[in-house]
């Protein structure tokens, strides 16, 4: 018998816990979770990495280069729309280049149109790969996934006004922690029930009109926390409701393509690419609903939210709704960004508290 | 009815496709200017900071147009239908990065949509045009196949020129791999263009090569590089590597896709001098001067270094 794969893939929030899953349960891989994300990754990743790449890149490689450290001998990289299409081929050349012997399932050379591609890519790793296990658990991926989607979207909203500070963290750590052991769909649907009865019990006190901020941005950085710096959390913890609607069951599983064209026809003809139309559609919503700020987050040079950004200003003149743009690369400093963040607090507040009287 | 098409990004690669399209259907055509100081800072001003210098100097052109033509030329292409025939987000997002940025400005665009994998072929969008230029069916079919034409044999004088110029010139020959719109803008590519030839080397343009021939050999050093363009120029790289001196990556800060396509190059094309020239808006072409002179002293240095060493064996 060959000696099982050890496959790795870059952190991306917490999604390693489904990913693991997959590879573990569908694809009979072991799973190397790259070590927790630090100064050290983006260290790594930056001085391997050509100079202004957007930062996902630099951040994919400090964690491959960690994995593999770790024991990973194979490195999973998906493709995708964008530059992402050409990241793989760059990270292996690079990493090869540095002397690691390291296999690579590089999704860019399957077809999106055509699942079956897929497992093709797949195959060539491990020739025993069964299709029907592969489906059943890759659906369960998919559950997962949406269960945690669904916690954070309640977090968000909530983590600001817990009455004992570090509940919703600690039960979210609990969440997945137990994740990780789940073995069936069944099990999963219990537990993803389960928790979420939970996280509505935790005890919070919510003022009658909360501050209200959305956050809007390009898919790697706005879903990533440790790319970001953590900011919804800090923008919550301050006090406010943080929604956000881009995460992976909303854009991979339920990506509704057309009404969102549709609705921002008035500030967008076309596609401008990659996360750009949902960030519009997004921020023109919230500034609809009345919500008190928008925060747009983005790689330092990520062209298509960098397009958007002049859409994005006539919204915010339009509805008279502030925005607080962020970029992000590999040097940008903690304490600005707290700064900014506490800056745009007070304001959002100053302007509320003056619609109220005025 | 007067259009207006900015000095910028496409029209470098297909003015003579554009302009003799629009001539054939009667209409006055206005050029802007060639990128000048004010146009760059104009640009910076209506751009949003982050944006490539390339997509900065564009707004500058377009702003140099307003009021002076009845619609803007600003046209949407996405990709020419196969998975590896992209071209940069920055193309598909321009026609509403400029109707957001000029909104209260009276602009009017002439826009056209290429998006070959949603079946709009470069026909299709060039024929939907007539509609809001009030022309013809067979007019706006007749002008297309004559721009065509005209594109095919400017393309192909342009590639025999220099094709002549890379057998026959004396010294060093270096090879340009840069995009058209950076190449041939008068503040990016222009100045070194310049100075290459002061300093007696004759500049080789990667995108001047025949780029059937080019993009087919791309694939022997790249198997996944998405972008058109990119993937032009990794081929051109092929097909030129025995005959040139050098390379010199030209780029403009921070452009996306040659952040990756030329680490590609760096790792690949072995055995090369290669200079690696980054244009921002800043600094502009300023100390590119001096760097040009010491990797062209390089290559000399070496080069007598290699023929002595085979005239001592
Ligand atoms: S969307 Fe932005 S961050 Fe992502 S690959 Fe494209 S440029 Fe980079
Ligand atoms: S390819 Fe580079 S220079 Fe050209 S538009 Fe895109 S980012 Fe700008």
């Amino acid at each position: 018998m060959t000696k099982k794969r050890k496959v790795t893939f870059p952190h991306f929030g917490d999604y390693c816990v489904p990913i693991e899953y997959l590879m573990r349960q569908g694809l009979d891989m072991d799973y190397v979770t790259p070590p927790p994300m630090s100064k050290r990754t983006l260290e790594l990743g930056s001085k391997y990495s050509p100079d202004y790449v957007c930062a996902p890149f630099k951040i994919h490689l400090g964690c491959y280069i960690e994995a593999i450290e770790k024991g990973a001998d194979t490195l999973l990289q998906t493709g995708g729309v964008c530059r992402l299409g050409f990241y793989g081929e760059l990270h292996e050349q690079i990493l090869r280049d540095l002397g690691y012997q390291v296999d690579f399932i590089n999704l860019a050379m399957a077809n999106y149109s055509k699942p079956y591609t897929f497992y093709r890519e797949f195959k060539k790793i491990n020739p025993d790969l069964s299709l029907p296990k592969v489906s059943g658990a890759l659906l369960t991926t998919i559950r997962m996934v949406e269960s945690m989607d669904a916690a954070d979207d309640y977090i968000r909203r909530n983590i600001g006004f817990e009455q004992e500070e570090g509940a919703f963290d600690r039960l979210r750590a609990d969440f997945l922690n137990s994740l990780a052991l789940v073995e069936s769909q069944k099990e999963l649907r219990y537990l993803a029930g389960n928790y979420m009865k939970r996280f509505k019990a935790i005890p919070v006190l919510k003022p009658k009109r909360p501050l209200r901020v959305g956050v809007v941005g390009e898919y790697y950085s706005v879903m990533d926390p440790f790319s970001n710096h953590y900011i919804e959390r800090e923008m919550a913890k301050m006090g406010a409701v943080v929604a956000r609607w881009m995460n992976i069951s909303n854009s991979l599983f339920h990506y509704p393509k057309k009404e969102i064209q549709a609705r921002i026809r008035g500030y967008a003809r076309y596609n401008m690419g990659a996360t750009s139309m949902a960030t519009i559609e997004r921020a023109l919503r919230f500034a609809k609903k009345g919500y008190d700020g928008i925060i747009h987050i983005k790689s330092f040079g990520c062209t298509p939210e960098t397009d958007a950004m002049p859409v994005l200003q006539n919204i915010s003149a339009d509805y008279k709704i502030p925005i607080l743009y962020f970029s992000f690369d590999s040097q940008t400093a903690d304490a600005g960004i707290q700064t900014r963040l506490e800056a745009f607090y007070d304001m959002m507040t100053m302007r509320k508290g003056a619609a109220a009287t005025g | 009815m007067i259009i207006g098409i900015p000095r910028a990004l496409l029209y470098h690669r297909y003015h003579c496709l554009w302009e003799t399209f629009f001539e054939h259907l009667n209409l006055q055509v206005v050029v802007s200017r060639e990128t000048d100081k004010a146009i760059l800072e104009r640009g910076g001003v209506c751009a949003i900071d982050e944006a490539c210098l390339s997509s900065k100097i564009y707004l500058g052109h377009v702003e140099s147009l307003l009021g002076r033509c009845d619609l803007v030329f600003v046209p949407r292409v996405s990709n020419f239908g196969q998975r590896d025939n992209i071209l940069c987000t920055k193309f598909e997002a321009l026609p509403d990065i400029v109707s957001n940025t000029f909104r209260h400005r009276g602009i009017k665009l002439l826009d056209c949509n290429i998006d070959g994998r949603q079946s709009e072929n470069e026909l299709s969008a060039f024929m939907l045009m007539r509609k809001k230029l009030g022309k013809k069916r067979f007019q706006t079919f007749y002008a297309y196949m004559l721009a065509k034409q005209a594109e095919k044999l400017e393309q192909d004088s342009l590639a025999r020129e220099q094709e002549r110029r890379l057998e026959e010139a004396e010294g060093l020959k270096l090879l340009i791999v840069g995009h058209s719109y950076n190449v041939y803008d008068k503040f990016i590519g222009g100045p070194i263009l310049h100075y290459l030839k002061a300093l007696g080397a004759t500049p080789i343009i990667a995108d001047r090569v025949d780029r059937k021939r080019a993009l087919s050999r791309a694939a022997e050093l790249t198997s996944t590089m998405p972008w058109l363009f990119n993937r032009e120029l990794t081929g051109a790289v092929q097909e030129c590597r025995e005959k040139v001196d050098g390379l010199i990556l030209l780029s403009a800060f921070p452009c996306g896709p040659d952040s990756l396509a030329n680490e590609i190059l760096l790792r690949r094309v072995s055995g090369l001098p290669t200079l690696n020239l980054l244009v921002d808006s800043q600094e502009g072409a300023a100390g590119i001067e001096t760097r040009l002179e010491s990797f062209i002293d390089i290559i000399g240095f070496r080069q007598a270094a290699k023929t002595a060493k085979e005239a001592s064996l």
